[in-house]
């Protein structure tokens, strides 16, 4: 049975980079905001990834990436993104930071896939990270499951197997453990934390097919026209955590190693 | 905690939303959660999952009112009877603020109730502070980069607790007797829950409750002094510290990427063990990393571990620059040998 699928994913400054939040009127955003570069959230990306290991095993399945991000930004993360594997984005334009309201956005999500023609729920499947790396809120991809009627919503998946039709999930839970569940059919909501698949390499030809249907889309793009009524963040810093670090150099193996086991049993 | 809150100048009605566990008891996340509620006043108890009758008359004694859901079907952690669950009981209750601890069943299920109850939600709260006559919640942003603080004006509102962040406090049973009003509700749960396996190989090496965390980077598994790699004595040194101090272990991205990508690597390791911006934040009294570099990545998910030191031959490392309170640059395969050999 081929699977419809739709992977929720933002995008969010590139991990390496320093952050450093700035108040402005509309409350906090962060410095510099759109001279960081950016990358595809990262684990929205593993449930891209997984998105496209499930829709090769089944022929006819599809993939859609739905995403709310400053269409400028999307159009550099897409030129990496799109060579990865072949799907059609549905890009909203709006603010892609991490100070928005998860519920606020959830709605514009719903709202953009409820309007994708052709959707089958007993072929749907609704992916996205289990948190992202800006807001780390971890409950988008369940709101937006309600919002659109799907009861069977996964959080933390590292493997999704299809077994007789029926979707076997293991989710993180509690103490480095695994919870398998079986979930009878579609539709379900699968937020992905690392999964096991490795990031497919770049190929060209992908994502020059990918972007000849990504830049009308991304013109087209509609503002997400998030309000933030009822929310507000009044404040945001960086913690002020900064370590006077000892460096040792030069003690003896045997010598630190006493002093380690002095530090661990005290 | 806000001096304000303590006196409960907030108006604001409160619900305590919690589930038992496998046991019929209420974990730690739970009791942290009453913690916190009975420090704000006068708060209702909604209670959903096995025994959940029992585990109330267990609960801290502040509760003015109590509810619970414990037919079968909402015995195990499940989105759609848990949500189910929670909505009928907020909805019973007509709170406005909802508290609730962040189990990895609350995280699933209560988006999605607030979701269906057009109310609003924040997770990962590790503090609430009363302004004027309303609350804010503190949590962070960008991977424990950036603190902040969060108001909002709809409700209910639902306010997920972060485990570790409060005080639990010890159960004592009810003072007052107060009736427990069982709700009844009707589910046909499509997903069966077949239960919870461990990914360690022969031994948990995963122990949220230890004092030390100890993290092997992605050097173990780098050329040595002698231009070859060793992954057995990588994998026997990091396995008998694990097995000896009883630590916690945890990895960074770059060594379990090594993994997925197909190369030799340490086996044991998968990504459950990552530390980091993709990876977990645990809370651990001390922390100590070997052969890992202390990139900005990493070190977010070390947010929450108050004492760190690191082994690692770059003097120049993250580590150095603040990241950590003891750096030795040293061959970390040299020192783990002799403290396994001094744990014996």
């Amino acid at each position: 049975m081929p699977y419809q699928i739709i992977v929720c994913g933002g995008i969010a400054p590139d991990p390496l980079q320093t952050l450093e939040p700035a108040m402005g009127p509309a409350g906090p955003a962060l410095k510099n905001e759109m001279m960081l570069p950016a990358v595809f959230d990262p684990w929205a990306a593993h449930a891209l990834y997984e998105a496209a290991h499930l829709a090769r095993q089944f022929p006819g399945s599809s993939i859609r990436v739905v995403t709310l991000a400053p269409k400028a930004k999307l159009q550099q993360v897409m030129m990496t993104v799109a060579q990865k594997l072949p799907f059609e984005l549905i890009p909203i334009d709006g603010p892609g930071g991490g100070f928005t309201d998860a519920v606020e956005v959830s709605k514009v999500l719903a709202q953009a896939i409820s309007a994708i023609p052709g959707i089958d729920m007993s072929q749907f499947l609704l992916f996205g990270g289990w948190e992202s790396a800006t807001r780390g809120s971890g409950c988008v991809i369940p709101m937006v499951a309600a919002r659109l009627g799907i009861e069977d919503c996964f959080l933390a998946v590292d493997e999704l197997k299809i077994e007789d039709g029926a979707l076997v999930i293991k989710e993180r839970v509690e103490g480095g453990l695994l919870q398998v569940s079986r979930c009878s059919a579609p539709p379900a909501a699968l937020a992905w934390a690392t999964g096991s698949l490795p990031e497919p390499p770049n190929h060209p030809q992908t994502g020059m097919a990918n972007m000849r249907a990504m830049m009308p889309a991304l013109q087209r793009a509609k503002p997400a026209g998030l309000t933030g009524e009822g929310f507000s963040v009044p404040q945001a810093t960086l913690p002020a955590q900064q370590r006077q670090t000892q460096v040792v150099k030069d003690k003896p193996a045997a010598e630190i190693s006493r002093e380690l086991l002095e530090w661990i049993k005290g | 905690m806000d001096q304000r809150l303590m006196q409960g100048k907030h108006m604001e009605k409160i619900l305590v939303l919690l589930h038992t566990e496998a046991d019929g008891s209420l974990g730690r996340a739970a009791r942290e959660c009453l913690s916190l509620a009975a420090s704000l006043g006068k708060y209702d108890l909604a209670i959903s999952g096995a025994d959940a009758s029992a585990a109330a008359n267990s609960a801290e004694g502040s509760a003015e009112r109590i509810l619970c859901i414990a037919a079968d079907e909402f015995a195990v952690p499940r989105s759609s009877t848990d949500s189910a669950a929670a909505e009928m009981l907020i909805r019973t209750s007509g709170a406005t603020l909802v508290l609730a601890p962040g189990t990895s069943r609350w995280s699933r299920a209560l988006p999605m109730a607030a979701a269906r109850l057009g109310g609003v939600i924040d997770t990962h709260a590790v503090g609430l502070e009363v302004v004027g006559d309303s609350i804010q919640v503190k949590r962070w942003f960008y991977r424990q980069r950036i603190e902040g603080t969060v108001a909002r004006s709809g409700s209910p509102w639902i306010v997920v607790i972060e485990p570790g962040a409060f005080t639990a406090t010890e159960a004592t049973p009810r003072q007052a007797t107060i009736e427990t009003q069982s709700l009844e509700l009707a589910v046909s749960p499509r997903t069966t829950v077949e239960g919870t396996i461990s990914t360690a190989a022969g031994e948990q090496t995963i122990r949220p409750d230890a004092a030390l965390l100890f993290v092997a980077g992605a050097g173990w598994t780098k050329k040595q002094k002698d231009g070859q790699v060793h992954f057995a004595d990588a994998a026997d040194r990091i396995q008998t510290f694990v097995h000896k101090s009883k630590c916690s272990l945890g990895s960074s991205k770059s060594l379990v990427d090594l993994s997925s990508e197909g190369e030799a690597v340490l086996p044991f390791l998968t990504h459950l063990h990552q530390v980091g911006q993709t990876g977990s934040t645990p809370r651990h009294r001390k922390g100590l990393a070997t052969c890992c570099h202390g990139e900005e990545p990493h070190v977010v998910g070390w947010r929450f571990i108050n004492e760190r030191r690191a082994v690692n031959l770059d003097p120049n490392c993250g580590w150095a620059r603040g990241k950590a309170d003891v750096l030795y640059v040293a061959d970390a395969f040299e020192v783990m040998k002799e403290l396994n050999a001094l744990l014996d």
